[in-house]
Formats: structure tokens, sequence, C-alpha cells
């Protein structure tokens, strides 16, 4: 059956550019409703106290006003993870973040909701409030939520996958370094907007900028008591999402509630303030590393701890910080691992998922451990790399299965095209180059609810008149998984793309997609619109076949018709063959769907990590630093990566371009910084001031495409919107050290950071910035599940046991 | 307050005469989205930082955050609405949806009047001119490359060139 490819691996327009380039796409803050009301939320202005009082009835008084709602109104605690469900739509007894939503008005307009908040009293009793992730660890009370694992540490983890120690002490050479990785914040240029709409006979509809309409879709009806199958969650084409739209949040439940409480349509747009509210952003993160290598570059163990700074709420985070220890193993082989994490709360907007979801913070420090390794070894860093790979098809020491894996391939082409082996160590003082690697999942291996159903699924209907409509709850965050779904069921069914509807994320219409997040969406929604395709295919060629007297099996399906691959001439149109399958069969709908193979681990915590299929990249930069002010240009960077198969390859390049530009922002500028004399006021809510590289701060970017198709993938394709990001903030640190030789160990690198490391090495100090020490943390006693190679079966021999079997 | 008296002014959007009644502190934005229903002019930051409410105002582009609607009397405001005539794509829109210069898209109605401002005075920029041109629009998802590439391609296009796409810029290296 298999023809040609004719759209897969080219690089169409995406069924949406018209609609954006000319203004048409309907973002959630462009829909208006007759006798619309407009909500505006009232934040705290404390970072950790009890409400003692909230007095909203001034504000009832207010002509135009139509409802205010305090945290009593929505009592029912909600959070995107299961064992996290520690936020409430408002606070209910105590705010934990200046920012914390608080009380809720609607009115007949933005300004008269604004003159309302101003009439709400609340009295606060102001409790210790916590900066930052050494303050927490060092203050167990008051504590800042009453569970999580120890005093104000919502997680700790602590899992050896073999004797990490004693893999080390083999080694010719070991060496130990601290890194540190400041928050820094999505910034979609869209601010979350939502409308709610509440029907007078029980439905509520809920248009939104999210990027998981399916969780939101649970939180709605969990809050609100209502039966899911009355609540409607459409998800509205994201302007932006990089992981900051992917919560159930405050401000969809409140509209939620006063649509049901007004019985008119309610609409919130965010404020940009409040967008740096909502956060979700990259948690600052302290890391400290022990590597044991042999003098070949051989690594003999690792034992890596991550304590990161959570932030006043669960959201992702017990996920986020597995992740900060899950793929360290599946680019260089680890053969003995130690991972201990910790999660703390402490008082600042709460952190979460942003692209990379808590792999950008560990990649940094390994990748910048591994380049002083490579400088004590004396191997060219590439080189060092290169003799550690992780063999494609293998098990990782903590039962990670790696599928396609491409990444010799990758430092093969950047080194060549940087020019790499000239310019390393040679560039005059002022100059260098840095060289770094990743990898990222193509999809979580487990849903965050646990249960047995697929990940995505799709409904496909062909109509007579030759068009195909796709249903798919995927969310368009700009990503391109519309187009995605339209070119995979144009390939398979040999139709142009644009002659196919796509209909996504929407909780009536379309089968669950579980949303945007972990670069999850053409792996997943791919496969699932390849099943259903081909089903299709399957229909239309038996009817075809039986018209045309030849086997289904010889027929090809290309350039919209259906004909005999020996005799191009005997054939039909596609819509003739539809109309065929219709008058024998009726309506021709198919549906396909996807699950994830299930993981080899067993131990507690082997949850994150799996993948169907790991992407790679290698990246080389070239730096510019003014010794003189600490100023780090970057003209250029070179990226191969490993995409497994490219859907479409505009969009690929797209998405790499992308992913450099924002690990540029983190590598040199992007920091959530806080200010005052407790450290908890955001200090930069706003566009100019938190700093994001515009046009001129760009780099030039070289971007070679590695196509190592994956056996788990649909045609190959592996993912692209995250792991291409992971390499930019350690290759430029690498870089600074090779054209000044001082090492940054902490992002941002800014200015001030370099100068003070070129100032501490001219006083014959060490030529560095970073982090001295790691606190004491309570950690539990180690789960010891040992490696595949001293014969585990990925199951704990220690710590406590999870069920095998998962819940239905 | 909502129940100040309106204003009301004659101007040309987009080549055709409009008259509009507005609350007169609302900004050119607001008057565009709210009062005309032009919403293909984006809000990103409320204070004049990201570019993202840009339109041309007598040709010249303007964050519409930061002018008020009752300066707009008699001007000519042209929105990405405008762009396209009788259903036909401006070449920039053209290029920025072959070359996927947008991404989420909700930046990109700023940068296609901006690049259309700067081809209107510089029909042959040079990369450096196109980046100064457009530094002041931000972007989170392309890193501006693509968006380079499409103002350059439409301007060869717009000369008369015939031009076509690089091979790297759609299938790399």
């Amino acid at each position: 059956m298999a023809d040609k490819r004719r759209i897969i691996g080219t690089a169409l327009r995406k069924v949406d550019a018209v609609a954006k380039v000319t203004g048409g796409t309907r973002f959630a803050d462009d829909l208006s409703f007759p006798r619309m009301l407009y909500c505006k939320l009232l934040r705290s202005t404390q970072p950790h106290a009890k409400i003692v009082s909230v007095d909203t009835t001034a504000a009832r008084q207010l002509d135009g006003v139509h409802a205010v709602l305090t945290g009593q109104d929505l009592p029912i605690p909600f959070g995107i993870l299961p064992v996290s469900q520690d936020e409430h739509a408002l606070c209910l007894d105590k705010v934990r973040f200046i920012g914390d939503p608080v009380a809720a008005v609607a009115a007949t307009s933005e300004e008269t909701a604004t003159a309302a908040l101003d009439r709400i009293k609340v009295a606060y009793e102001p409790l210790q409030a916590f900066d930052s992730a050494e303050a927490a660890v060092a203050h167990p009370e008051p504590r800042i939520h009453d569970y999580g694992d120890s005093g104000n540490l919502h997680k700790l983890i602590n899992l050896e996958f073999g004797d990490a120690d004693a893999g080390i002490a083999e080694a010719d050479l070991v060496r130990e370094d601290l890194f540190f990785f400041e928050g820094n914040t999505h910034l979609p240029m869209e601010q979350h907007a939502a409308v709610a709409m509440w029907s007078p006979d029980g439905k509520l509809t809920l248009w939104t900028s999210t990027q998981t309409p399916h969780y939101v879709h649970r939180a709605l009806a969990k809050v609100l008591e209502l039966p899911a199958a009355r609540v409607r969650v459409i998800a509205t084409p994201n302007g932006g999402g990089f992981g900051g739209k992917s919560d159930p949040f405050s401000h969809e439940l409140v509209v939620a509630k006063l649509a049901m409480v007004t019985g008119r349509p309610v609409k919130i747009t965010l404020t940009r303030e409040e967008v740096f509210y909502c956060h979700r952003g990259r948690h600052p993160t302290l890391m400290w590393v022990r590597t044991g290598v042999k003098q070949n570059g051989a690594i003999t163990g690792m034992h890596f701890r991550s304590l990161l700074d959570g932030g006043a709420y669960g959201s992702y985070g017990v996920a986020s910080t597995y992740y900060t220890g899950a793929l360290q193993t599946v680019t260089y082989n680890v053969p003995r691992y130690h991972f201990q994490g910790a999660r703390a709360f402490t008082n600042k907007a709460p952190c979460g998922p942003k692209r990379g979801h808590g792999t950008p913070q560990p990649r940094f420090a390994l990748e910048v451990h591994l380049d002083k390794i490579a400088e004590q070894l004396e191997i060219d860093p590439a080189e060092l790399r290169l003799r550690t790979l992780v063999p494609a098809h293998s098990l990782t020491a903590n039962y990670l299965r790696v599928g396609s894996m491409g990444l010799g391939e990758c430092i093969a082409k950047v080194v060549e095209g940087s020019g790499w082996k000239r310019k390393f160590r040679k560039l005059p003082h002022g100059r260098g180059v840095g060289l770094a690697c990743s990898s990222y999942i193509s999809g979580a291996g487990l849903p965050i609810y646990w249960n047995n159903m697929p990940h995505s699924g799709v409904q496909l209907r062909c109509d007579r008149g030759g068009g195909v409509t796709v249903f798919c709850g995927s969310t368009e965050i700009g990503q391109g998984s519309d187009s995605i779904l339209a070119y995979i069921v144009a390939e398979i069914l040999g139709i142009d793309p644009f002659d196919i509807a796509v209909v996504t994320a929407d909780t009536d219409l379309t089968p669950v997609d579980l949303g945007s997040y972990s670069s999850r969406v053409t792996l997943m929604s791919g496969n699932a619109a390849l099943q259903a395709a081909e089903r299709a295919r399957q229909i239309l060629a038996v009817h075809a076949a039986k018209r045309l007297e030849v086997p289904a099996a010889r027929l090809s399906f290309a350039a919209g018709r259906v004909f005999d691959r020996k005799d191009h001439k005997r054939g039909m149109s596609f819509a003739e063959a539809v109309q065929l399958a219709e008058a024998a069969e009726g309506t021709v709908g198919t549906v396909g769907s996807y699950t994830p193979p299930q993981g080899a681990g067993k131990y507690r915590g082997a949850g994150v990590g799996p993948s169907p299929a790991y992407s790679y990249s290698a990246c080389v930069a070239e730096v510019e630093v003014d010794p003189e002010t600490g100023i780090v240009r970057v003209p250029t960077i070179w990226i191969a990566h490993d995409v497994g198969q490219s859907i479409n390859t505009a969009a690929v390049i797209g998405q790499v371009e992308g992913s450099i530009y924002m690990g540029l922002g983190e590598a040199l500028m992007e920091e959530m910084a806080y200010r005052g004399n407790r450290k908890v006021v955001h200090k930069i809510p706003s566009l100019l001031e938190y700093k994001s590289p515009t046009t001129l701060e760009m780099c030039d970017v070289v971007t070679y495409l590695i196509e190592d198709p994956d056996p788990n993938g649909p045609f190959g394709a592996k993912e692209v919107g995250q792991g291409p990001l992971l390499p930019v903030m350690p290759a430029v640190a690498n870089a600074v050290y090779d054209a000044v030789g001082v090492r940054i160990d902490e992002v941002p690198i800014t200015p001030e950071k370099v100068l003070k490391a070129i100032r501490r090495k001219e006083k014959g100090e060490v030529g560095r910035f970073g982090p001295d020490a790691f606190p004491e943390i309570p950690w539990p006693e180690p789960t010891q599940i040992p490696t595949p190679w001293e014969g585990g079966d990925g199951k704990a021999v220690t710590g406590a046991p999870i069920p095998l079997e998962r819940p239905h | 307050m909502s129940n100040e008296s309106k204003v009301k002014i004659a101007l040309s959007v987009n080549g055709e005469p409009a008259e509009v009644a507005f609350a007169p502190h609302k900004t050119l934005l607001e008057v565009l989205r709210e009062d005309l229903g032009l919403t293909g002019t984006k809000h990103g930051c409320e204070l004049g930082e990201c570019g993202t409410c840009t339109v041309l105002l007598d040709g010249t582009a303007v964050l519409s955050c930061l002018v008020l609607g009752v300066a707009c009397e008699g001007r000519a405001v042209r929105t990405v609405e405008g762009m396209a005539q009788n259903g036909q794509l401006h070449p920039l829109q053209e290029t920025f949806a072959d070359l996927g210069a947008a991404q989420c898209g909700y930046c990109t109605p700023a940068f296609l009047l901006v690049a259309e401002a700067l081809l209107a005075a510089n029909p042959h920029p040079t990369r450096d001119e196109i980046k100064h041109a457009l530094a002041g629009n931000l972007c989170r998802c392309t890193g501006y490359i693509k968006i380079y590439e499409a103002v350059e391609l439409a301007a060869a296009r717009m000369r008369g060139e015939v031009a076509q796409p690089t091979r790297e810029s759609l299938y790399g290296r």
C-alpha cells in the first residue's frame, strides 16, 4: 500500500496560516457576546498571611456591579496533579504570594469592575514569608501548606540506580560542581483570557486560552460540582503558550461561576502584570553534581542533587522535580546513577512547566560539568560526548527505553558546520565557542490521571463531496498541531490537506487529547490520525476496488484520486470513492487512538521520564564577550536536531529557531526577579523590564535536521518544540569560558556576573560566578533499583512499592 | 467611568470613511477592537512596550495603545484587516504564510504592518535595516528569522522580481 510520500517531509503552508496573517484568528479576548459582563480579580498584597476578613459590601453597592465572589463561593480545591489539589479559585483562609486572587467582581465594564475592587476591604494577619528554597529549607514553620513531605518541602525524592558511590570510586577523575538556574517565565504575547456562558438548561461553556482543555474540563466539573457532560470547554487558539497555559487557572473557574451566578456571559482578560502572577514558569533550581570518569571519558557513576524553588503552589511541581533527575541518562551512558531532588514551597508566584519542563536546569548543569571534565581530561568536549553516547534501542540505568538516537550525527553536523576544530580554544581573547547537547521526550509515557484510556483520539468523517473532517482534542498553540492532523490524513488518503477541515480542542465535539504539553502532540495525535486515516482508506479501498475490478492492495490514493498502481488511468476521484462506500455502508467515519507503550520502570517515580521517543540536539554557540563590560553577544548558533522525521520541515525549522531564541533569552537575560527587603515582590511584572531578546539581540541560527525515523512516531516523527532550547544555555556558558576563561555556573549570564568573575580571576581568585553551597536536606531513605545490567527488572528492592496494575 | 458621554470622530479606516463614537479616554487600540470590531489588532502589554498593537496612522507605524482615539479625527488608520485586497493576500501576507513567519499569530498583524511601512519607505532593505525596523516588536515564537526571510522575499516580489524562498529556510541544511 506504500505510495510515494507527497506531503510528509515537505514545507506546505499551515492550514491556519491565512487566518493568522489576515487577523482572522479568533483568540479568546477577541470573543464578545451580547450582555457580556467583565470580570476583574482582587489579588493579594501580602506574600503570606491569614485572611481575617473580606468585606465586599461597598463593592456590591456600586452601579454596574452584578456579582462579587470570595473564597467561600468556590471552596473546592483543585490543581493540575491529583497529588497537589492545593489551589482555590479564590483564597479561602490564607494567601501565599503577592498576586494570589482573593475576590472577583463581574460588572458591566472593566472600569466598573476595577472600581469595585478598590471598594473591597481585606484584613490580613501577616505570616513569615520565604523568598527562596534555602529559606524554606531552613524554616519548616510556619508551613505554607499543610501537606508535603517535610515542613516547607513539598516533595523529596531519593532514587538510587545501582551503587553510584561505588561507581564513582572506580573513576580516574571525580568532579563536583554546583550550579544555579534562575527562574524565568513564558511571556506569551497573548495574555490569558476566558469567556464563560451559562445556559438556563444547565450547560456551561468556557472559551479559554488554555493548552489543556481536557484538564480545565475536569477542574470545572469538580470545583463547580457540575456533571462533566454539562461542561463544554473550547480552547481558543493560544497566542503563545510555552507551558504557561497548561494548568487550570483561578480565572477560568471564577468566570464560569460568575456566569452561573449572573446568567450572563462573563469575560476576563488578564493584564500583563497578572500574567506574571499566573507564571507556572521555570523553577529556580540549585544543583549539585558529582561524576566519576575514566581517563578515556567513560562515566563510572553520577550523583545529582536538585533543589527547586516551587513558589506558592504545587502545580506540576512533583513532575518538575522528577524531571530534574530523569533525562541525565538518555544522552550519555551513566552506568550507575543516584538522584536526589527536593521542591520547596516559597511565597512567590507558583512555578510549573516551561518549555523543557524541569530538564533545562539539569541539562545546563550536566553540559557545563562535562565541559569542565573534558578540559581536565584534555579531551575535546565534542569527542568526550561522542565516546559516551547512549546506544540506540537500549535501556538506561533508570529504565528509560531509548529508541532512535541521532545525537552522534547531530554532534558531527554542528562540529563541522561551526568550524569547531579551528575555533575551540583558538579564537582570540574575547571570542569563544561552546558546545552542548540535549534530549527531550516526545510526550510522557503516563497520563496525569493514571488510567488505561488513550492519550489521544481522532474521529474522521469523509464527506461525499470529497472533503474530510478531522476531529481531535489537540490544542493549537502556534506549534502547528492542527496542520499536523491535516498533513497526516492527507498523506494517507491522497488528498489536498486544504480539503480537510480540522476541528480541535472542543470537549463537546472532539475526542480527548490530553493537551499541548510535554511535546506530545505530533507523536500522539499524529498516530491517532494515522490510524483513523488508514481505517478510512481501507473502507474506501474495498468499494473502489470492487468498482475498478482490481485488488484493493493495488490501489493508490494520491492527488485526489484512487487508482490502480499498475494502470493509473483506471481510477476514480476520491469523492467518487467516498460515494461508493457511503452507498454501500452508510456514513463513512472512522476513529483512531494512541496509547504510549508501557514504561520499563516499576518503581515509585518511574512515571516521569518514559516516552515513546526521545529527540536529540547538539548545539555550538559562538560568543563575543567584552572583558570591560561583561556584555555577551551571540552572533551565531549552529544547531542540529534529530526529529526522527519532519512532518513539515518549515514548521520544524520554525520550532528549532524559536527554541534557540527562547534559550538565548534564558541564557543571557530572562529572570523572574523579586525585590524589596523581603524579596517577595515581583520586581518586573512588565514586558519592558522583563528583558527578552528583540531582533537586535537574536543570533543567526544555522539549522541541520537529522532524520532518523523512530519506530514509535507517525512516519518516524519525534518532537521538536522543546528539545532544541535545552543546549543553548550551557553552550553559551561554555563559549563564555572559551572566550574569557571564566566559568559562569549560573543563568542568566548577565554582564554583572561575567564582570565579577573576570575581576575575581584578575585578583588571582577562582574565575567563577555561581553558587557555593547546597543546603542540608532531610532526604528520605533511598529507593534502590538495581540497574538492568545488574539483573534488575525495573522494580525497587527497597522503598515503598507501587501497584503494578494501573488503576482503572 | 462608563457613564461619561461619548465623543464621535470621523476617520478613514482601511481606506473607507468611518464614524465612531466612544468614551473619550479610550485608546485607538480599544476603539479599533471594541467599537469598530477590528479585533485583528492585538494587545500585549498595555504600556507601549511590546509592539503587538501596532497599526499604521497616516502611513506611519504607531503603537495604538499609546494613541488616544480622539487624536485620530480625520486621519487614516490601516490595520491588518485592510491588507488583503479583493480577496487577494498582500505579498507580505503570502510570504509570512508560506515561510511560517506566523506561528501563534498573535504578534503577526503588527509585524506585517511595520514591514509594510518599512517597504513603503525602503523597497530594498538590508537584513540589518529589517532588524532595526522590527526591533520594537516582540515575537516569542519564531526567533524572528522566518520573519526577516518573509520580509525579504516579499520585498523582492514587490520590486517585481521573481523570487522564491531559499532551500535552507524551508528544508534546513
